[in-house]
Order: structure tokens, then C-alpha cells, then sequence
């Protein structure tokens, strides 16, 4: 049942997602609004502005239907709240946290009992209460754990674009990633505007992993009213913390695509007639990216944590596109895909340079992963690196003009694409497997190349890998 | 009209969109910039335009489910900081709500909830309060009348507040009182009034001084290629921008690690919320190195990070620097380092939408250049008020070093381009040198500062001279160092086309000299033990021995040798240790290497002699 405070009849102004109602009664900023037209059907709103002669009401789903006198506006006077509940893993739901079927976009009708009901729009986390992350996710992808390990607590995106393998990627890390620490892990899936077709990929993906139990998942699809997507990430976080700060566990969320959730927001802001600042994408872009991003981390004293995988699609593959760089200014650190080395056939097509986390640093090591890790990776990156130059000098002066330690550094480059980089789609290596690979990889360049890499560990791991 | 309990007028919402909210009823009293507060959620909010009917004002926490009818008052102040001891080790947020203490009172809530009241200073925690002035002494604004040692590291000077002067009628005795028990009492001619160590000021009000001076001595950050290029003073402003990924984050901890500032004030504006926690954590565990305390005890940390409200973040940076000042009046040496200015300018630019301004460049408000100038000319090396117990005239500085976020890098944006012309020095870091692992990416062609002329004679009297390089002082090397960089760039791009082997020999000369300033010199690690901070002497010896290899070189090539004989030297080696192996107090044995080297040349000139001989042959 819904509890009804106030109750309207007449809708003065509809314009887009935006319905006008004249102002009679003491209604809250921010409440959520449910309207129920005459054939029955219901939608849901909630108030973004109040003034002594309209209350404007922002609808989730559609308006399409709705007439100045065809629908009844009933005020609940909550926010918007969802119920939470154990009841939850393994089972898929849309924006309102309401269980659906997912090839009929139905709503089931299946008791889910409630834990707790909680505001989706949360409360910032005092910074002073912050734990600065320090332990790692295995997600079984070598160059990820490797080179850009991901660390519990930490935001990391994945830019991509069309055409690039972000969905596989996606979907090889939530049915592999663990925490080896054996505490309980879950992770919550959440697509934001996604297409029919990869909304059924991803859940059989998820069945055939046999982890079903341990994911959530939040659809909103690529047909589905815009609004919608602005509140199902928050619908998702508002989930996590939850389970991560109430309940001790270990949640990683993945956002998928950030780039529709803007494209919605932009929508929203011209419905509302503001002022657009870059490329028609509301001034506020940075504050509202932050509002989802910055509900991640580690709380002193609690043993959960929340990590998130945003995945978006950089229109044009421009990297200065607002969203990206928005992204890549709140974020720690960013996961770029590369068209080059997907066309080659390499998976996952990573540039390396480009990539980074953030976090990783004071998280790798003896205690979490390995002793040589830190040196490994920067000694990867720093050959590859110089592999990289070698081979533009190639197009001048031709492969017979290299000496030798260029021609070792070739040849390295093309080991670490092919086998560190490359790996298959459903192979999980361990930290201990790509750091072995690693080695294996390095081991094509003569030992006294190696200068990042501290002595004993070169004596231990050069060469024994072979 | 309706009235409240201590007799202000109550005013109603009517109207709310975002943080905004229109008030009518306090129209006819209500003083722009005074705070007001919905009485029934405890929300505080600051009036930002009165009209004939009504006011707007902007609210500093999240407005949901507020009503229109709720009920607000007057405050009947602006938003003011409190000022007295138990700032320093603190962490507050843009308006100085206590982070630490919400934290530990409320259940150790890990949320920031709206409507918390606590005071941002402690009324309960007793500090020891020694007298310096005695009953019947003639008190000016500004003079110090006792102290309290707040930290280990900073003794507060506890000062009679500007406006208040006369014969001090009254002060206790030295023992431990709370910030609001009466302290001293200054007797005018109009009235006898009763101070407490607490005091208040306006965040939008400079706090006064007597008169601002030039600035005439660098602050040292420890960092080579700032102290040698691209030098700060105390008093000064410096902007540092760069896109994302290069580094900006680092230097500003680097800075209030190692700067030579008493009092440093760091804000963190709308920036993430891990970095706050990091930037906690690091402080507490790294001492002082002067001390050995930890460096917190003479840090104050503003947060307010990305999620937090925009309108609060507004405030931020004038609330810093309001602390920054009072910690200036009592002569010290303050920086204000705010991370990061085009957050800050975009919460200008969220409120001035949400308003229905009509915008400028990008969205920004056409008052964003006299807003950033307010901030940045707050900055000053000053004569305070009062007179010093010690000397006649007290000193202090403000020093503002302000991060700015360019949008996909691009220096031409409106925040970073306005800056620019309030800034006299700039740090411009660079996406390029951060992508092959240059740090700091300061980019030595685009950046520069203003400062050499002021400060070059501070450096001259610490210098001592090598005898081989007489004329060499701190100035002439760095205009010596910024000229073959400059040549190596232009170089470069002939390089590319021709190969660097057709160069003639002075020119390789410049490449190899410009690689090795680059890379021994500019690169600095901010992770090392030793490489994090160069103290000047270490400095000037590390620059200068690259500048004698240099002339020795140039030597050596009319001579006829070749640049791969110079290349080829021990000594090289020798230079690319000095950043790392070299313990900073050990400065001395770069004279070592530098005698070594003289002697390799020598004794290469003597195996050869004049090279030019053996073409003969």
C-alpha cells in the first residue's frame, strides 16, 4: 500500500520528463511522488522544485500518457527508499529495487523479505572516519593484478569505446574476482541503459559461472525511461553499503555505461532550462559523478569495504570528452582499452601506458601479493615502454639497424603482448601465476637490463621461470 | 510578526530548488552574508541576495525534505571562523564543523549527517596560559598578551583582537583555563571590556595588519627544480596546474611535508574522500625534521570533499585562508596550500546556475576573477598589528600555493587563465613528462615565477662560492640552467630530423649537459628517503658541479676531444648518485667528487694531450 499524505488531481504543465503542479499544500523537498493513471497503471517521481505557485516533479519513467487530468499525484511524504535484504543475491531487479524477470521485463511476484529500507540518496561519509585502502582483489586478469592491481576501496573505471570488448572484460572480472583473505565477497552488478542482448549475455555469463549466489544485479535497459538511470546506481550503492558497512562484507560494484548515465543527466538539465557548460553537460557533471564515485571505501573500524568498476564508453575514443575526463579527475586511477591491440587479437587490448591505479602501491608487496611485485610491474611498464619507442624507430631506420639490446627489447614487447597481456576469457590466473609469467616474459631481456628490480629478486625469480 | 524565543524575527521558506531556498519575512533586518538556520532540521545557511520581499540564501548541507512554511532565523552574523588555540592538529570541514569530534560524538557515525551542532573548538580541554603583559600595561590591537603552547611544535600567541586597545585592567595568572573563560580585561576610555582567547572573524573580511611588505625571502620546498627555477616566496602565490594523472596531488604534500612554513593550512577541496584519509594518515606518521614531532602538530586540515555540499566548499578556501591569517598575526610563517581551486570555482559555478545567472566562459560566473583575486591577494609577507615582546614590529607571512584542474589539460580554460593573472609564479604541470615517469612534471618551458628579482639577495648572502665558478651565484645558475634547457629544446627538434651525430660538438655538448640536468637534476623522487627533500647547499653543489662539468667540457671540446670522451667520465656516474646516495647533511662530499672529476679531466688532458695532435698522424 502506499501511504498518501497528499493527494493532487490536476497537473498544471508536463514539459519532457517534468510535470508542473500548482502549489496548495506543504509538500517536501525532494519526497517521492507516485502517480497512478486511470488505466491503472502506476509511475514514480520525485519533487526538484518548490516555489508559492508550482511544485515540479521529476518522472522516472515516461510521461507519455499522461494528460493535466488523466492521473492521480499522490505525496508519500518519504524520500525515495528502497528495502533491502538477504533475499537479494542471485537475483536481478530494475531501478526501484523491484525483482523482474529479465526477458520479459516483468516484475515478479516474490516475496522478498525486508531487512532495511534506506534512502538511495545516502549521506556523504565524514572523511575523518575514512581508512586509507590497503588490501587487494584478485580478478584472475594478469595486467589488471599486475599492473594496476585493484584495491578494496578503491574507484577504478574502464574507459572504452563502441566496438571495444568492455562487456567480456566486464564480465570475466565480476565472475572471477575474489578476495583471498576469505572474508565474504559480493558483488553488484548494475547496467545502466544496456541493450537487450547484453543484458542476457552477462546474466548467463553470471549463471555459468556457478557464483550466481554471490552477485545482485540492477538493470536498467537501453529502452527504459531515461530518469530511471539516474536513480539506479544510487538504488545499487545505497545496496552495497549496506551489505559492506552493516554487514562486514566486501562488495564490488560495477557501473555500466557511465557515458548513458551522463547522457541522462544531460537530458534532465535541459528539461530543466539550465545553463550547459562543456559539450551541453550541466556545470554540476563533476559534483553529481562524485555523488555516485565517492561512495566507495573503507570505514575505520568496519571490517567492509566498497569497490567500484564504473565501465565508460568514450564517445569517439576521445579521452577529453567531459565524461572521460570528469571521470579520470574523481576517480583513482583509469583502465584504458586500445582499438590497435584489440584489432591485433590481443585480450585484454589494455594501453598500458595510459592505465594506472592509483592505490595500488601501498597495497602490493610480501603481505598481499608478492615481494617482487612492486618491482616487477615497474619494470614491466618501464621496458614496455622503451619496447614501444624501438619499435617507432623500426619505420626509420629498419630492424637490421637495431643492435642487439634493441632487438631483446622487441622481442620482449612482443612476449609481453602475446602472453602477459593476452590471456583467455575464461582463464583466472593467480597473483602468484602472473607474477610467475611476468618473470618468464622479463626473463627475454638480459638480467642487467632489469634496473628497477632489486637484486635478490633477480637472482631468485630471472631466468627460473623459463 | 512573529518572533523567536531571544526576540529575532522568523522568517518562512518559500521556495526551495537545490541548495537554494527564498525566505520571506527577514527581508527588512537580515545584513547580506549573515547566516540563518532552519530552525527544525538545524540546517545553517548563508544569505547571499536580499530583495523587497524576501532573501535567498544558499544552504551549507543537503535540503531534502525540507517544506515550505519551515521556519528560519537570523543568526545576526556572518559566517565567521573561531580562532583560538586547538586548531592546529584538527580536521574540520568548509565551515569548520569539527570532522573529528562529529566523528567520536555521534556513535563513531561514519556518515555526515545534517543538523549536527557541535562547536568547532573545544569549550571543555584546558590550556596552559602564561602571561606576558602584567595588569596596568597599555594594550594595542594586536599585542600579544600571553601565550599557550598548543603543540609541542607551535606556541599560540593569544592576542588582544583587533579593535581593542587601552590599560589592561585585569589578566590572570599563569595556570590552564578553557578558550571561553575570561582571560584579561582592557579598560578605555569609553568602557572596560572582558576577553576570553576566543575569537572570531568573517571569512570574507581580510584581518588586519599594519603594512604589507615586498617579499624578500624564498620558502623552501625542498624541491630542486622549484627552489633553482621556479622559487617561491614567503608571502608569495604560486598556482600549479595540471590535468589528471600529473602529479598535482604530490607536490602539495610534498609542500606541506617538507616547505620550510610553520603553519601550514591544507585544504582539500572537493576532492576524494581517500585522499583526505591518506593525507591524515601521512601526517600523523611523519615527523617533523626538525623536531621530530609528528608534522600534524603544525598542520590544520580543511576537508570538504567532492561529495559534500557544494556550498560549503564555496567557503573552503576563505576559511583556510581566515586561519592562515591568524596564524600570520602572530608571526609566523603560514602557507595555505588549497587543493584544488577549479573545484572550488565550479561550486561558484553550480550555485551562480542554480541562481539563473547570466554566464560568462564556460558557465562560470562574470565574477570569477574578482572572487579568485579576493583569495589570492589575501596572500602577503605583513607587519602585524601589535608590537612583539621581543623586537618592536612583528612579522609574519601568507603564502597561498592553489591547485587548479584544467579540464583535459587545457590551460586556455577560464579557471586557469584567470588565474594566471593573480598568480606570480606558476607550475605547470605537464601530462608528457608525468606519462614518462618525469616527476615532479613541472615543465620547465611553460612554467615561471617572478620571484628571483625579490629574493636573489637572500640567496647570495647564504652561497658560499666555488673558486671555479666565481661568478656563479644562485641566480646566475639558474639563468645559466634555463638557457640550455631552452637551447636543448630547440635543438631537439633538429635532432629529430638530421640525427644528433651531425650536430656540431657544442651542441652535443647542450644535449648531453640538458639530459643530465634533466635527469640527475629536475627528476626527483617524492617516495625516497633521501631525494624527497635537497636542502639548498646540496642544491647549489649538485647544480654547480654540472655547471663546472659544462665549461670543463666546453674546454676539453676546443682542445679537440670529443663529447663521448666527456660522456664517458667516471664522473657522470658520480653526478646521478648525488639525489639519492648522498645524505643531505653530507653535502660536502659533492666537493669530492667535484675534486675527482678536475683530476679525471686533467689527467684525460694529459694522456691526450692536445687531441687535435692526433688527426695529424
Amino acid at each position: 500500500m502506499i501511504d498518501v499524505s497528499v493527494l493532487y488531481t490536476k497537473i498544471e504543465q508536463i514539459i519532457g520528463p517534468l510535470i508542473f503542479l500548482k502549489n496548495q499544500h506543504d509538500i517536501k523537498y525532494g519526497e517521492r511522488v507516485v502517480i497512478q493513471t486511470e488505466n491503472g497503471q502506476t509511475r514514480n517521481g520525485e519533487v526538484i522544485k518548490i516555489n508559492q505557485e508550482f511544485i515540479v516533479i521529476e518522472v522516472f519513467e515516461d510521461t507519455l500518457g499522461l494528460s493535466s487530468n488523466n492521473s492521480e499525484i499522490i505525496f508519500t511524504g518519504e524520500p525515495f527508499k528502497i528495502d533491502i535484504s538477504k533475499d537479494m543475491f542471485g537475483k536481478t531487479f530494475n531501478s526501484f529495487g523491484q525483482p523482474i524477470d529479465i526477458k520479459t521485463k516483468e516484475i515478479l511476484d516474490i516475496n522478498i523479505i525486508t531487512d532495511v529500507e534506506r534512502n538511495i540518496n545516502g549521506s556523504p561519509i565524514n572523511p575523518f572516519a575514512r581508512e586509507y585502502p590497503s588490501d587487494v582483489i584478485q580478478t584472475g586478469i594478469s595486467v589488471i593484478d599486475g599492473l594496476f592491481t585493484l584495491i578494496r576501496g578503491q574507484k577504478l573505471p574502464v574507459f572504452s569505446g563502441q566496438g571495444m570488448p568492455h562487456n567480456k572484460l566486464t564480465s570475466q572480472i565480476v565472475t572471477q574476482s575474489k578476495v583471498l583473505t576469505g572474508e565474504s565477497f559480493l558483488i553488484i552488478f548494475c547496467g545502466i541503459g544496456i541493450i537487450q542482448d547484453d543484458v542476457s549475455y552477462f546474466l548467463d555469463q553470471f549463471e555459468k559461472s556457478g557464483n550466481r549466489e554471490r552477485i545482485i544485479s540492477f538493470i536498467n535497459f537501453a529502452d527504459d525511461s531515461i530518469m530511471e538511470r539516474l536513480i539506479i546506481p544510487r538504488v545499487a550503492l545505497t545496496t552495497a553499503e549496506y551489505f559492506a558497512f552493516e554487514k562486514d562484507m566486501h562488495v564490488l560494484v560495477i557501473l555500466t555505461d557511465v557515458t548513458n548515465y551522463a547522457e541522462a543527466l544531460r537530458e534532465l538539465s535541459s528539461a530543466k532550462e539550465e545553463i550547459p557548460s562543456r559539450k551541453g553537460y550541466p556545470g554540476y557533471l563533476y559534483s553529481d559523478f562524485a555523488s555516485l564515485f565517492e561512495r566507495t571505501g573503507k570505514i575505520r573500524g568496519k571490517k567492509g569495504s566498497i569497490t567500484q568498476i564504473p565501465i565508460l564508453t568514450m564517445p569517439n575514443d576521445d579521452i577529453s570528452h567531459p565524461i572521460a575526463d570528469t571521470a579520470g579527475y574523481i576517480t583513482e586511477g583509469q583502465l584504458v582499452l586500445d582499438r590497435n591491440l584489440h584489432k591485433k587479437g590481443i585480450y585484454p587490448p589494455f594501453e598500458v601506458l595510459a592505465s594506472i591505479s592509483r592505490l595500488m602501491k601501498d597495497a602490493i608487496g610480501k603481505k598481499n601479493t608478492r615481494e617482487d611485485h612492486s618491482d616487477v610491474s615497474s619494470q614491466l611498464l618501464a621496458s614496455y615502454s622503451s619496447a614501444l619507442e624501438v619499435k617507432d624507430l623500426i619505420s626509420i631506420i629498419g630492424e637490421e639497424g637495431l643492435n642487439p639490446e634493441q632487438k631483446a627489447l622487441i622481442k620482449f614487447g612482443k612476449s609481453f603482448e602475446n602472453m602477459f597481456l593476452n590471456q583467455g576469457f575464461t582463464e583466472d590466473r593467480d597473483f602468484e601465476q602472473t607474477l610467475n609469467i611476468a618473470w618468464k616474459v622479463l626473463s627475454v631481456l638480459p638480467s642487467d637490463h632489469l634496473i628497477r628490480i632489486h637484486e635478490n629478486f633477480i637472482n631468485k625469480y630471472y631466468g627460473e621461470m623459463v | 510578526m512573529n518572533n523567536s524565543e531571544n526576540g529575532s524575527k522568523i522568517g518562512f521558506i518559500s521556495a526551495i530548488n537545490g541548495s537554494l531556498i527564498k525566505i520571506e519575512g527577514l527581508e527588512n533586518d537580515i545584513q547580506i552574508h549573515n547566516m540563518i538556520e532552519i530552525i527544525e532540521h538545524g540546517i545553517h545557511g548563508e544569505v547571499i541576495q536580499i530583495y523587497k520581499d524576501h532573501v535567498i540564501a544558499q544552504c551549507f548541507e543537503n535540503t531534502e525534505l525540507l517544506k515550505l512554511k519551515d521556519k528560519v532565523i537570523d543568526l545576526k552574523e556572518p559566517i565567521s571562523m573561531e580562532l583560538a588555540p586547538g586548531l592546529l592538529s584538527n580536521i574540520f570541514d568548509g565551515i569548520q564543523r569539527p570532522l573529528e569530534k562529529i566523528h567520536s560524538n555521534f556513535n563513531n557515525s561514519y556518515f555526515l549527517e545534517r543538523g549536527i551542532k557541535i562547536a568547532p573548538l573545544s569549550r571543555d580541554k584546558k590550556w596552559h596560559f602564561v602571561p606576558i603583559k602584567e595588569k596596568g600595561d597599555i594594550i594595542e590591537e594586536g599585542d600579544i598578551v600571553g601565550t599557550v603552547q598548543e603543540t609541542p611544535l607551535i606556541k599560540h600567541m593569544i592576542m588582544a583582537p583587533p579593535g581593542a586597545s587601552g590599560n589592561l585592567s585585569f589578566i590572570v595568572a599563569e595556570g590552564d583555563f578553557t578558550i571561553i573563560d575570561e582571560i584579561y580585561r582592557i579598560k578605555s576610555s569609553r568602557e572596560e571590556k572582558t576577553y576570553n582567547m576566543l575569537q572570531k572573524w568573517p571569512i570574507n573580511t581580510n584581518r588586519p595588519y599594519k603594512k604589507r611588505i615586498r617579499p624578500r625571502e624564498p620558502l623552501i620546498t625542498g624541491l630542486r627544480v622549484i627552489d633553482l627555477l621556479f622559487p617561491l616566496a614567503k608571502g608569495g602565490t604560486v598556482a600549479v596546474p595540471g590535468g589528471f594523472g600529473t602529479g598535482k596531488t604530490v607536490i602539495q604534500q610534498s609542500l606541506a611535508k617538507w616547505s620550510d612554513a610553520d603553519v601550514i593550512i591544507y585544504c582539500g577541496v572537493g576532492e576524494r574522500g581517500n585522499e583526505i584519509a591518506d593525507v591524515l594518515t601521512q601526517f600523523k606518521e611523519i615527523t617533523d625534521p626538525k623536531s621530530g614531532r609528528p608534522l600534524l602538530e603544525r598542520i590544520v586540515i580543511i576537508a570538504n570533499t567532492s561529495n559534500m555540499p557544494v556550498s560549503a566548499r564555496e567557503a573552503s578556501i576563505f576559511s583556510g585562508v581566515t586561519i592562515g591569517e591568524y596564524y600570520r598575526d602572530m608571526g609566523y610563517d603560514v602557507a595555505v596550500l588549497a587543493d584544488s581551486t577549479s573545484r572550488w570555482a565550479e561550486s561558484l559555478r553550480e550555485i551562480s546556475g542554480l541562481l539563473e545567472e547570466m554566464p560568462a566562459e564556460e558557465g562560470y560566473p562574470a565574477y570569477l576573477p574578482s572572487k579568485l583575486s579576493r583569495f589570492y591577494e589575501r596572500a602577503g609577507l605583513v607587519t602585524t598589528l601589535g608590537k612583539s615582546s621581543l623586537k618592536n614590529e612583528r612579522m609574519g607571512s601568507l603564502t597561498i600555493i592553489g591547485s587548479v584542474s584544467p579540464p583535459s589539460g587545457d590551460f586556455s580554460e577560464p579557471v586557469t587563465a584567470t588565474t594566471k593573472r593573480f598568480v606570480q609564479a606558476f607550475w605547470a604541470l605537464d601530462a608528457a613528462l608525468a606519462y614518462s615517469k618525469h616527476y615532479p612534471a613541472i615543465n620547465w618551458l611553460s612554467s615561471y615565477s617572478n620571484y628571483p628579482d625579490y629574493i636573489s639577495d637572500w640567496w647570495n648572502e647564504k652561497d658560499y662560492k666555488w673558486e671555479e665558478l666565481s661568478d656563479m651565484d644562485w641566480n646566475n645558475c639558474r639563468i645559466l640552467v634555463n638557457e640550455i634547457l631552452s637551447i636543448e629544446n630547440e635543438l631537439k627538434n633538429i635532432t629529430q630530423l638530421i640525427g644528433k651525430e651531425n650536430l656540431p660538438e657544442e651542441q652535443q655538448l647542450i644535449l648531453f649537459i640538458g639530459g643530465l640536468i634533466r635527469n640527475s637534476f629536475l627528476i626527483q623522487s617524492a617516495f625516497d628517503n633521501i631525494d624527497c627533500f635537497t636542502p639548498i647547499f646540496k642544491l647549489l653543489f649538485h647544480i654547480k658541479l654540472i655547471i663546472l662539468l659544462y665549461y670543463e667540457g666546453k674546454e676539453l671540446l676546443k682542445l679537440g676531444f670529443l663529447v663521448e670522451d666527456i660522456t664517458r667520465l667516471n664522473t657522470i656516474n658520480d653526478i646521478f648518485k648525488i639525489s639519492k646516495s648522498i645524505p643531505n647533511e653530507e653535502y660536502e662530499s659533492i666537493l669530492k667528487f667535484k675534486k675527482k672529476m678536475l683530476e679525471e679531466i686533467k689527467s684525460l688532458k694529459m694522456m691526450f694531450g692536445d687531441r687535435r695532435e692526433r688527426f695529424i698522424y
